[in-house]
């Protein structure tokens, strides 16, 4: 198992034939990725990568049974997709798309509401690196190679720094049973807190590693969910201790503008939770080893 | 973005809700004059930087004739004013604002701000009108009121009349106060704001509710759809650093230290810095040149970055993932073959092709310190800063 994808996850692209779109499309099928085919509106009819392409997400769900979609969509349309996703029954979707107003992504959320929970769509990021389960499938923009097939989840906010833990705990040869990238903007689909509930429910899934940063509520938030209803072990590392405060450190959402908000207060607030702290960047592998083989 | 407040108070004013009578004023005639066109007895001559705390640092003057408002534009007008919240080299005071003086009976707080907990829009109000929000919740925290509004319906009118009552407003004032509430709600929500602040919303001895001082920012990303928003930019405001790389896809933020950082991925960089500090140095900035990593960012980000006469060592971390370490460390030699760096470089490569990465800078003629991990990056860096210390 893992969790939101596996190698059966039917996917479809939406920006399909767009420059990033057809990228991202090419790397995914070439990773193993079930991808079916593809949304550019006005294309429909077409076939692109050797996949058919739609009109509407509708059609695609329809024609493919897709399950899961991939949005590389420009951000003042992205919001329009998602919700399009949503309605044509599209169980996971993956929004790559970095410069989403944030009151577009609030319209998207209270939109989703609509659905009762069993149809309700998962939307992972915006502004993320996406999904992977290794040896599966990828619903994202990552470099598949860097991640080993095993039994720890990720849920970071950042790309790059994903990648980084993922090569820490490859050269020590620990590997992943999915990892999450829910993105870096302050309103996103979905929480730590969703995150860490699905690897809660994840057999192959033994110890989370959680990879926050300063800005809003839901590290703490996910490390109080931790601690009332998880019984697997949860490794956090927080980015940002030298951030100055009300600056935006890149990403949207990382800005400090109230108490619990920054990196030394989210760890304390995580270690009251029981959460055990990487207490720098370097030592994220070594401190999931020594978890693990605590367990063991 | 943020703006002035000269301009917050049009828009507020453009929604419905009361403001002084006042005028901008670029020089201490015009000030003069803006005054006697104004009319009445006092005035307040108020510097228009982005920034709040201005009152403390000397930026808000109240005259009692013309003459005065001359004067104090005149001490302003030029100047830098530090704040609390500007740091120490302070922000140009190009203009002043010329506003008819109010005659207060109460201050209060108003605030609207996203809540990202509850993902709805948040209204904060308090009786304490004057002191930052973070002042009363420090000293007065059971004066506030938090009311949450669903971005879907918009504010109802009985949240609004809610929220005045609660502050305690006489009753002939509630729906005057109620629509000066719904007033900034509609801002907010249709000009894409991402912030707005009235401190204090007052009322005057005359029973009138009056914004008397404004603070809005607003959401980058939609600026697209918001021109009217997008022309009140002011880049004398802001860091020219910062503008510089907005201006061409960076993301910079300036800091006080002197390890200058290019970093992909906005995370990467906050954890570089992280490590930086572990290892007892300083970063001098915040840098993200974005997931690409492409040679033309790599320049810019040099060009940045040792632009900055704090910096003494330069750190590059960048982990490459769909682009291969080798094309990025082409891209640095070739970066560094149009701009000359002469101070101690320290350059981690990771991710795809890490070794050929590795080769081609260790082939190429550029002078720099290798490093394989985070770690080692920010210790040789720090090392390296410390031999220059020495010397």
């Amino acid at each position: 198992m893992s969790i939101l994808i596996n190698e059966n996850t039917k996917i479809i692209v939406q920006g399909f034939t767009g420059k990033i779109g057809s990228f991202h499309a090419q790397e995914m099928i070439d990773y193993g990725s079930n991808v079916v085919g593809g949304v550019t509106p006005g294309k429909g009819g077409s076939t692109h990568l050797g996949l058919p392409v739609f009109n509407t997400v509708k059609d695609a769900v329809k024609e493919t049974d897709a399950e899961a979609s991939i949005l590389f969509v420009p951000p003042s349309y992205a919001a329009d997709s998602a919700m399009e996703a949503a309605d044509a029954g599209i169980k996971v979707c993956v929004a790559i798309t970095d410069g989403i107003p944030s009151h577009d992504m609030i319209k998207v959320k209270r939109y989703m509401r609509r659905y009762a929970k069993s149809e309700k769509m998962t939307m992972i990021g915006p502004n993320c690196a996406g999904i992977i389960s290794p040896g599966k499938s990828m619903l994202g923009i990552m470099p598949g190679h860097i991640y080993k097939k095993g039994n720890v989840g990720i849920v970071g906010r950042s790309g790059t720094l994903g990648y980084e833990a993922a090569s820490q705990m490859k050269e020590l040869d620990i590997g992943v049973s999915t990892s999450v990238g829910i993105g870096g903007d302050p309103i996103n689909g979905s929480s730590f807190r969703d995150v860490l509930a699905r690897f809660e429910e994840d057999p192959d899934t033994d110890i989370i590693l959680m990879i926050g940063e300063i800005g809003g509520p839901q590290e703490v938030d996910a490390g109080k969910f931790a601690k009332e209803n998880m019984k697997k072990p949860v490794v956090a590392y927080i980015a940002g201790l030298t951030a100055p405060k009300g600056r935006v450190m890149g990403h949207a959402g990382a800005i400090v503008s109230a108490y619990g908000e920054s990196a030394v207060e989210k760890v304390e607030l995580l270690k009251e939770s029981g959460v055990t702290i990487s207490k720098n960047p370097s030592v994220i592998g070594d401190t999931i080893k020594s978890v693990l083989e605590g367990q063991l | 973005m943020d703006i002035h407040e000269y301009q917050a108070k049009k828009i507020l004013s453009d929604f419905g809700i009361g403001v002084p009578r006042g005028g901008i004023a670029y020089s201490p005639e015009n000030a003069e004059y803006k005054a006697k066109e104004i009319g009445g007895s006092r005035w307040v001559v108020k510097a228009q930087v982005h920034s709040g705390a201005r009152g403390k640092a000397g930026g808000i003057i109240v005259c009692n004739d013309a003459l005065e408002v001359a004067r104090a534009a005149d001490k302003l007008l030029g100047k830098k004013l530090v704040t609390d919240q500007t740091g120490p080299s302070g922000k140009i005071i190009n203009r002043v604002y010329i506003e008819e003086a109010s005659d207060i009976e109460r201050e209060l707080y108003l605030g609207l701000v996203f809540d990202r907990g509850s993902e709805c829009i948040m209204v904060v109000a308090s009786t304490e009108g004057g002191m930052s929000v973070e002042e009363i919740s420090n000293k007065k925290p059971e004066t506030i009121i938090r009311s949450k509004i669903e971005a879907a319906v918009g504010i109802q009118e009985f949240q609004a009349r809610e929220i005045a009552f609660n502050l305690g407003i006489e009753t002939g004032l509630i729906s005057r106060t109620a629509e000066v509430i719904e007033g900034c709600y509609r801002a907010f929500s249709e000009l894409d704001a991402t912030m707005v602040e009235v401190n204090p919303l007052v009322i005057t001895r005359d029973k009138h509710v009056l914004a008397l001082d404004c603070k809005m920012s607003f959401d980058n990303n939609a600026l697209f759809r918001r021109n009217d928003v997008s022309e009140l930019r002011d880049k004398s405001q802001e860091n020219p650093s910062e503008v510089y790389a907005s201006d061409r896809g960076l993301n910079y933020v300036g800091l006080e230290g002197n390890i200058g950082n290019i970093i992909n991925g906005a995370g990467l960089a906050m954890a570089s810095m992280d490590m930086i500090k572990s290892a007892g140095g300083e970063p001098a900035n915040f840098l993200d040149i974005g997931g690409g990593a492409t040679p033309e960012k790599i320049v810019k980000a040099f060009k940045l970055v040792s632009s900055d006469e704090k910096v003494k060592v330069i750190l590059v971390n960048i982990f490459a993932g769909i682009n291969r370490c080798d094309w990025v460390a082409e891209g640095i030699v070739q970066a560094l073959q149009t701009i000359k760096i002469d101070m101690p470089l320290v350059i981690r490569l990771a991710g795809t092709n890490v070794e050929k990465g590795n080769k081609i800078l260790k082939e190429s003629n550029i002078n720099y310190i290798e490093a394989h991990s985070l770690k080692e990056a920010a210790s040789k860096a720090v090392e390296a800063l410390k031999k220059i210390e020495v010397k």
